[in-house]
């Protein structure tokens, strides 16, 4: 009975995804430029961008699993693997790259209020508001607890003081999800999680160049920033446990996401390096590496597949998110580190036409995907959470 | 595919711990080594298959249980976990498919419900050499008025000293290094002319160097097609590498968790040494690698009960990953136990022993690597 109507739902939704995915959406992006962030300022790539945000935003399909009321397509987890698959199989690009998607979303439906979530929800899933995330600072980074952003109760509203960084795309953003300090006298349960308006008087931003060149990060100022009191998320001084959950989305995401360079090892390996007579590639060292490196890539594919079985018959698997960032993060730039390699000398230029734009791809892909272990938690301090909360390994006892 | 157990699987995979915990500890293969039995354990063997592990893969009609190889795959994970002896991998993997996938119906009637019961031992020879090499097979088989004439040698046959028949690769065709020209034989041990040498090896389990001169078998005594065998020979071995690969992920398993409960007991400095963050770091790359391999191995096992078209990539990407993994955490348990990890009163020199024998068997990881990126065309 429910695979019958599951087989329903799968055909309803190939028709539909017949009709309604412009065929110019229905390849993988070709660089960082044609991702559709969304927000008050959005651009898009081309006209069937906004036509296939347009109309997956209409049916909730952007937030399939979120509740309809919110905006969602109030699809069953069973529902959204159909929906996956279909999108899968025609190769259709996601509509939409949000943070508020991916980790706002989330914990706002588990902490928000009513208002909150009604307010913010909808606009996420049709991309009207760009969301950014404020919680590192200058001395706040591994050591994330110890934020020193200064949120004061004045009565009707709440006065913000201090400054973020790493701020991904906190220029381009239209709102900001960020923890504060309530409470200076103690550490983890001094902290707040709030949702403040960037167009708000005394925000400032300011990108940081990196060694790739560009300038996905931002230092985010807050001066005397009013904030509305029913912006503050769960209770006052109870912004940990909504930061940690929020991380463990974000580390499940972080992956493959920002790092650049999709291309793929052995057809670069096959184009700089060559084929031997055997058809086996011309470099027993290099080809060796490379097939360990997609065993680990396969490993890692089917870890993720086997963690989503799990979650889904009810086991919780949250814990987990700290060793799929680890392990994410490492294969992404041992996958840039043997592109690398593999170009020799042509993956090694910075700009002009001397180079074509694909292995100038290479080069920033490569020093961007640097980040992918420091950002989002380093790949150290992901290794503690797993030797601590999974092992059971404890500092003192 | 999926990586979620039946309740038949979990049931099965919860009586084979229990059993294995109980009946063959670690202790047991000490006291077997001890005794220079140098991996006969028959009692243990006729144990297991009361249990009915030997015809877990042998169908029904034939006197098994047929449950497919995600469930011989739980079974030897959980005889990896206490290192078990027996020769259920070489009899109820590579010679149960071996008589399933290439023996006339005949025979297979006849050998099928035997296998099932236990009653007798398989074992597959195959290498010549001291690396895995398939394809360089150099024994001749040449064809006689009666069948075949068996001459050649062949070299560290696993549980080669237990068996009662053997799976020989001969070339009746073709030189050393060619695909083509392979046939399977079956072989039994008290065959004319057939010699085995016992071989004692590290891992206690040991095995057999076999020369043969002059065998004589008949035309019923080969599996699949006469110089055709190289494709049922990948068929068999691909099925035993991914057995193996649940042992070794059950060794594995049991190395990590041992290893672990031993960093949040031994004090030094004052505290735990799991407190230090050196081994803290090591322990979760460790369990990472494992979780990662974890999943390889169910996928293979899984491949094969569905009859999957890349069974072979399964096969290569599980036995590379397990004998990595391995590798790394055999080594990481006898570290990080410092000085009694040196000792051979404690179990880490068992688990670092079998380790590197099934790392070797049936394909290293390079052996694996090559062949997969032979597989992605590359």
């Amino acid at each position: 009975m429910r695979d019958d109507r599951l087989a329903v739902f799968r055909g309803e939704t190939r028709a539909w995804l017949e009709a309604n995915c412009p065929a110019s959406m229905r390849t993988p992006p070709a660089s960082e430029d044609d991702i559709v962030w969304g927000g008050r300022n959005a651009s898009f790539p081309s006209p069937d961008a906004r036509v296939w945000l347009e109309r997956m935003a209409e049916r909730g399909w952007t937030a399939p699993t979120w509740p309809k009321e919110y905006g969602g397509g109030g699809l069953s987890a069973a529902e959204n693997a159909v929906l996956q698959s279909e999108l899968k199989r025609i190769e259709a690009r996601p509509p939409l790259a949000s943070f508020g998607l991916w980790m706002l979303g989330p914990v706002l439906l588990e902490y928000g209020n009513e208002e909150q979530k009604l307010d913010h929800l909808p606009k996420i899933v049709r991309g009207e508001i760009r969301w950014c995330q404020g919680y590192s600072e200058p001395g706040a980074g591994s050591d994330l607890a110890g934020l020193q952003t200064k949120c004061e109760d004045k009565g009707d509203h709440w006065l913000i003081n201090g400054q973020k960084i790493w701020t991904s795309y906190a220029n381009y953003a239209d709102w900001c999800f960020c923890l504060v300090r309530t409470d200076f006298s103690v550490k983890h349960e001094g902290i707040s999680f709030i949702l403040i308006d960037m167009a708000s008087p005394g925000v400032e931003t300011r990108p940081i160049k990196l060694i790739s060149g560009a300038s996905p990060f931002c230092e985010t100022f807050f001066t005397d920033v009013k904030v509305p009191k029913g912006n503050l998320v769960g209770r006052v001084n109870g912004g940990w446990e909504i930061a940690k959950r929020l991380l463990q989305y974000e580390r499940t995401n972080i992956s493959g996401f920002g790092s650049g360079a999709r291309a793929d090892v052995v057809e670069i390996a096959k184009k700089y390096v060559g084929l031997d007579g055997a058809g086996r590639l011309d470099g027993r060292d290099l080809r060796a590496r490379i097939a360990q490196h997609k065993m680990a890539e396969r490993a890692y594919a089917l870890t993720v597949q086997r963690a989503q079985e799990e979650a889904k018959a009810g086991q919780n698997v949250s814990h987990m998110a700290s060793m799929f960032k680890v392990a994410g993060a490492t294969l992404n730039i041992e996958r840039c580190e043997l592109m690398l390699e593999a170009a020799g000398a042509s993956g090694l230029g910075w700009s002009g036409d001397g180079f074509a734009p694909e292995e100038l791809a290479l080069t920033r892909g490569w020093l961007r995907s640097k980040g992918n272990s420091i950002e989002g938690g380093t790949t150290e301090v992901n290794l503690n959470v797993v030797a601590k909360r999974v092992l059971g390994l404890r500092d003192t006892q | 595919m999926t990586f979620m157990l039946t309740e038949e699987q979990r049931l099965l995979k919860d009586a084979a711990l229990d059993f294995v915990r109980e009946q063959a500890p670690v202790s047991r293969l000490r006291k077997m080594r001890d005794a220079r039995k140098n991996g006969r354990d028959p009692e243990l063997w006729r144990d297991m298959a009361a249990m009915g592990w030997a015809g877990v893969l042998v169908a029904e009609e034939h006197g098994g249980a047929g449950l497919g190889h995600v469930a011989m795959g739980l079974v030897l994970e959980s005889c990896g976990r206490t290192l078990a002896a027996s020769p259920l991998l070489s009899t109820a993997v590579v010679g149960a498919s071996a008589v399933a996938l290439g023996a006339a119906p005949e025979r297979g009637k006849q050998l099928l419900p035997e296998i099932a019961a236990g009653a007798l031992v398989m074992a597959l020879a195959v290498d010549e050499g001291a690396h895995h090499a398939p394809l360089r097979t150099a024994l001749r088989a040449q064809p006689s008025e009666r069948g075949y004439r068996l001459t050649g040698a062949k070299r560290f046959v696993a549980d080669g000293h237990l068996a009662d028949i053997f799976v020989v690769v001969a070339r009746t065709s073709g030189e050393a290094g060619d695909a083509d020209g392979l046939t399977l034989f079956l072989v039994p041990a008290d065959a004319d002319g057939l010699v085995r040498h016992e071989r004692i090896t590290v891992d206690s389990r040991g095995a057999a160097d076999l020369s043969f001169d002059n065998v004589v078998v008949d035309d019923n005594a080969v599996l699949g097609r006469p110089d055709h065998g190289a494709e049922l020979l990948d068929r068999i071995l691909d099925r035993a590498r991914i057995g193996l690969a649940a042992e070794m992920l059950g060794q594995a398993s049991e190395a990590f968790e041992i290893t672990a409960e031993y960093l949040k007991t031994r004090r030094q400095f004052g505290q735990v040494i799991g407190g230090f963050q050196a081994l803290q770091h090591r322990a979760a790359k460790m369990f990472t690698e494992l979780e990662l391999t974890r999943s390889c191995v169910y996928a293979a096992l899984d491949a094969v009960d569905r009859e999957a078209r890349d069974i072979a990539q399964h096969a290569s990407l599980a036995k590379a990953r397990a004998g990595e993994t391995l590798r790394l955490v055999s080594n990481e348990m006898v570290q990080m136990h410092g000085g009694i990890g040196m000792t051979d009163e404690h179990d880490a020199g068992f688990y670092l022993k079998r380790a590197r024998v099934a790392e070797a068997l049936y394909g290293s990881a390079a052996f694996h690597r090559d062949r997969y990126a032979a597989l992605l065309g590359f």
